[in-house]
């Protein structure tokens, strides 16, 4: 019988993640020194499992990485070495190890084994262990294949089948070795009365003829050898040769031992030119797991639709009078409460415990205020916090971006921290929570807070602004998103290594969110991350150009208004400005950038729908507001093909496709210049500083 | 059809185990730890129980101990999952009244010829 075992192996890969996660935050939370052994437990039966697994399923790499790892939490398990933060360190370089070495064979590549050969060499040396021992001595003696004929006498202990044993199998698959003849003898049964039925009173002779050697007929009583005397003897001349076969791997050893290190001695091959995958390389996985109760209730709803559908499908079929109308309207209704029910469960099934991103940052901020010398107490709050899955896959290397930065720029050593009247331990908190259709990420800390007339300078410097431009100090705050711009006065090693917050904002407005900054000197920033719960769904404003009906999130609309002409100037050869309180709004006109015949033109008949982007506001011309709805998001890229301008489309009520509007795309596509500067007011594509 | 408890907390091994003996004609029913499947056992008869060493809950040892000295249990064989192949888990694992026991790493094919010997 073959099994392909290729089919367990994501389920293999997705334990063993889970397993490096949980091994990461126990071994974070130990104490050297206090460790208790519950813990200790944790982490090795990680280590264990993703060994046994990975020998299991073919992953000799890990499996071999992992055991010295296993021997090592064994011995501080059975308290025969007490653990270190030598030890620490190393089982968590470990863990990234592991995440690298799975995470290439889950995509099918060539391990790099560079980085699990060095940190194993370092286990060994702490294990005392020789590298020899990885080779263990496998150059048996190949057996010469003769026919010999064994003696075996096998007398079990009375207790034998309370052991579970069954001599009876043992037999029978000694039949299969060769020849066999038995003996039996039941001398040793005992008179009626003092027989007990659950045990053993019978022994046996074999003379079994057959070219396999003592040690298969050895496995075969392996497990009872404790439970019963065995003797094998060979029978006629072949003894000797015999014996010598088994003594043979003894005087191997010091052999074998030769060997194995002389193998191990050539220069390793230095490949760096294979980089070992980055660990923050999202991986996205293909499967989910669900709480039950979610399943549950789902199919709980199903079945509320079906019953629903049964009593409309009754009427349907009656003849249709004044009470069936009603009847058909109140199960119209109960169909449209199912279905939202429904729809809420199933992104409810997508939807995970923000704990998922917020587990990785102890160890992360371990590492950083390590490297800094600084001291950082992380509060994690609100991790039950949920959101989408593909969301939360999304979000997290932002998020890692942001401590980064806190911790690099934001905290400030201990004795600066003394010297400001600051407890020398700085914070960095994580809170997450849920607001309205969104969810708040925000990333806080208690340290210096953004220099302000560091980043003025340094935008000046950058002609990003002018140096006589007047700007409030939240406006000089978020000039930290404008591409290109760093403020550490060295490139250091745990930020600013040229991916800048302009990334880190326009990734997450990929995500249709947002991220602002507070900040007040000398006492901290708040890094706020504004998300919707899913991606799949959208709030939105549906408004009507020409015969087109297009949809713009809700979340990007500021104001809807009707233009007032005498506020309009005309800027340049054909951009229309309206001046809007104190502040100036450029007019996109969307029949324009798309190309529609038939719309309003003239602007006092005409609607503005005033949006915001970046920080940008801009009036949207539109011929006029429709239904705010939830429409559910369909990816172009994936029915089509990728259109400037616009996110995805959706299917409206009347089954007409109508495409939502991508605003940072849009100004993209219009080519806006920043009023008053030479500036595009959003980098075009392709130029993005790196 | 012989039925058998398979005990095991990891989800890959605890699939290729029942996988491979309801291939082979085995009915089969899994734990994910020592505690889980001694309720289990306790309302149903096996014909043999195959247990993981190490996990969380109720490890391995103290599962075949607690089902050894059940009456249902007394003759059926129990074998562990070891990757400890040193004689040690072995001997407590005996100790125990476990029947025998399969070394980590083994294959589907391995695990059927080892089950050969206490179950037909």
């Amino acid at each position: 019988m073959s099994i392909d075992l290729s089919q367990f192996f994501e389920v293999f890969f997705e334990e063993s993640f889970e397993g490096l996660d949980a091994m990461e935050s126990e071994l974070l939370n130990l104490e050297p020194g206090k460790e208790d052994s519950e813990t200790i437990n944790t982490i090795f039966r990680a280590a264990h499992s993703i060994k046994g697994g990975s020998g299991t399923f073919g992953f000799t790499s890990v499996s071999d990485f992992t055991h010295v790892l296993e021997t090592l939490l064994d011995q501080v398990r059975d308290g025969r070495r007490t653990l270190t933060t030598e030890h620490v360190d190393l089982l968590l370089k470990s863990v990234d190890c592991l995440r690298t070495l799975l995470r290439a064979l889950q995509s099918e590549q060539e391990p790099d084994l560079t980085e699990a050969d060095a940190l194993r060499s370092k286990f060994e040396e702490i294990l005392g262990i020789a590298e020899a021992t990885a080779c263990e001595s496998n150059d048996e003696k190949a057996d010469e294949i003769t026919q010999s004929t064994y003696q075996i006498d096998f007398k079990p202990k009375a207790h034998l089948f309370k052991t579970g044993n069954e001599p009876l199998f043992m037999i029978s698959e000694l039949g299969e070795l060769g020849e066999i003849e038995t003996q039996v003898f039941h001398d040793a049964i005992p008179d009626i009365a003092q027989l007990h039925p659950d045990e053993c009173f019978l022994s046996w002779r074999f003379f079994l003829t057959t070219d396999s050697d003592s040690k298969a007929i050895e496995e075969i009583f392996e497990w009872v050898e404790d439970d019963a005397e065995i003797t094998i003897t060979v029978c006629g001349g072949i003894f000797e040769a015999s014996t010598e076969t088994l003594s043979e791997p003894e005087s191997a050893d010091g052999k074998s031992a030769e060997i194995s290190s002389a193998s191990i001695t050539p220069p390793k091959e230095i490949n760096k030119k294979a980089e070992p995958q980055k660990n923050n390389e999202s991986s996205t996985s293909t499967s989910i797991r669900v709480g039950i109760d979610k399943v549950d209730s789902l199919i709980n709803m199903v079945g509320e639709l079906v019953i629903t559908q049964a009593m409309l499908s009754q009427i349907g079929e009656q003849e249709i009078t004044e009470s069936t109308i009603t009847a058909l309207q109140e199960g119209l209704a109960q169909l449209a409460h199912n279905t939202r029910d429904l729809q809420e469960n199933v992104m409810r099934i997508r939807m995970l415990p923000i704990s998922f991103v917020f587990s990785r940052f102890p160890r992360l901020v371990r590492d950083i205020s390590q490297k800094l010398n600084k001291q950082v107490e992380l509060k994690l709050i609100g991790e039950q916090t949920e959101l989408d899955k593909t969301v939360m896959e999304k979000i997290s290397d932002p998020m890692v971006h942001l401590v980064r930065n806190s911790l690099d720029h934001g905290l400030e050593t201990p004795d600066k921290r003394i010297a400001a009247g600051k407890e020398p331990v700085g914070t960095v908190t994580l809170n997450a929570f849920h607001q309205g259709g969104n969810i708040v990420i925000e990333i806080m800390d208690d340290g210096q807070g953004l220099n302000t007339d560091k980043i003025r300078s340094k935008a000046i410097a950058n002609g990003l602004i002018q140096a006589h431009d007047e700007l409030t100090a939240d406006e000089i705050n978020e000039l930290i998103f404008m591409p290109g711009f760093s403020t550490a006065d060295e490139v250091s090693d745990i930020s600013g290594r040229g991916v800048g917050m302009d990334v880190v904002r326009r990734n997450i407005q990929a995500l249709n969110g947002s991220v602002e900054v507070a900040s007040a000197s000398g006492v901290g920033s708040t890094f706020t991350i504004r998300l919707p719960l899913t991606l799949a769904i959208l709030d939105g404003q549906l408004v009507q150009v020409a015969r087109h009906t297009y949809i713009i999130p809700l979340i990007s609309i500021v104001e809807s208004l009707q233009i007032d002409i005498t506020k309009v100037s005309r800027v340049g050869k054909d951009l229309d400005v309206l001046r809007l309180r104190d502040e100036y709004i450029p007019i996109l006109r969307l029949y324009d950038i798309f190309n529609h015949q038939g719309a309003i033109e003239e602007l006092d008949k005409t609607l503005l729908v005033v949006v915001e982007s970046d920080n940008h506001k801009v009036g949207i011309l539109v011929d006029d507001l429709l239904a705010q709805q939830q429409v559910v998001i369909k990816s172009l890229e994936a029915n089509y093909q990728k259109v400037d301008g616009i996110s995805g489309a959706t299917i409206l009520g009347d089954g007409r496709v109508s495409l939502i509007v991508d605003i940072t795309g849009l100004i993209k596509l219009s080519g806006l210049k920043r009023p008053g500067t030479q500036e595009l007011l959003v980098e075009q594509q392709g130029s993005e500083v790196a | 059809m012989k039925k058998i408890l398979a005990v095991d907390d990891s989800a890959s091994m605890r699939q290729m185990v029942g996988f491979t003996l309801k291939k082979a004609g085995f009915d089969v029913t899994e734990a994910r730890d020592g505690s889980e499947a001694l309720s289990i056992a306790k309302q149903q008869g096996f014909d043999a129980v195959i247990s993981d060493v190490n996990m969380p809950i109720m490890d391995g040892i103290t599962l075949i101990r607690e089902l050894r000295n059940l009456p249902n249990y007394k003759f059926t064989p129990l074998l562990m999952l070891t990757t400890e192949s040193g004689l040690e888990k072995k001997t407590e694992g005996k100790a125990a009244g476990a029947t025998g026991w399969i070394v980590k790493p083994f294959n589907p094919e391995q695990l059927l010829a080892v089950l050969k010997k206490v179950i037909r």
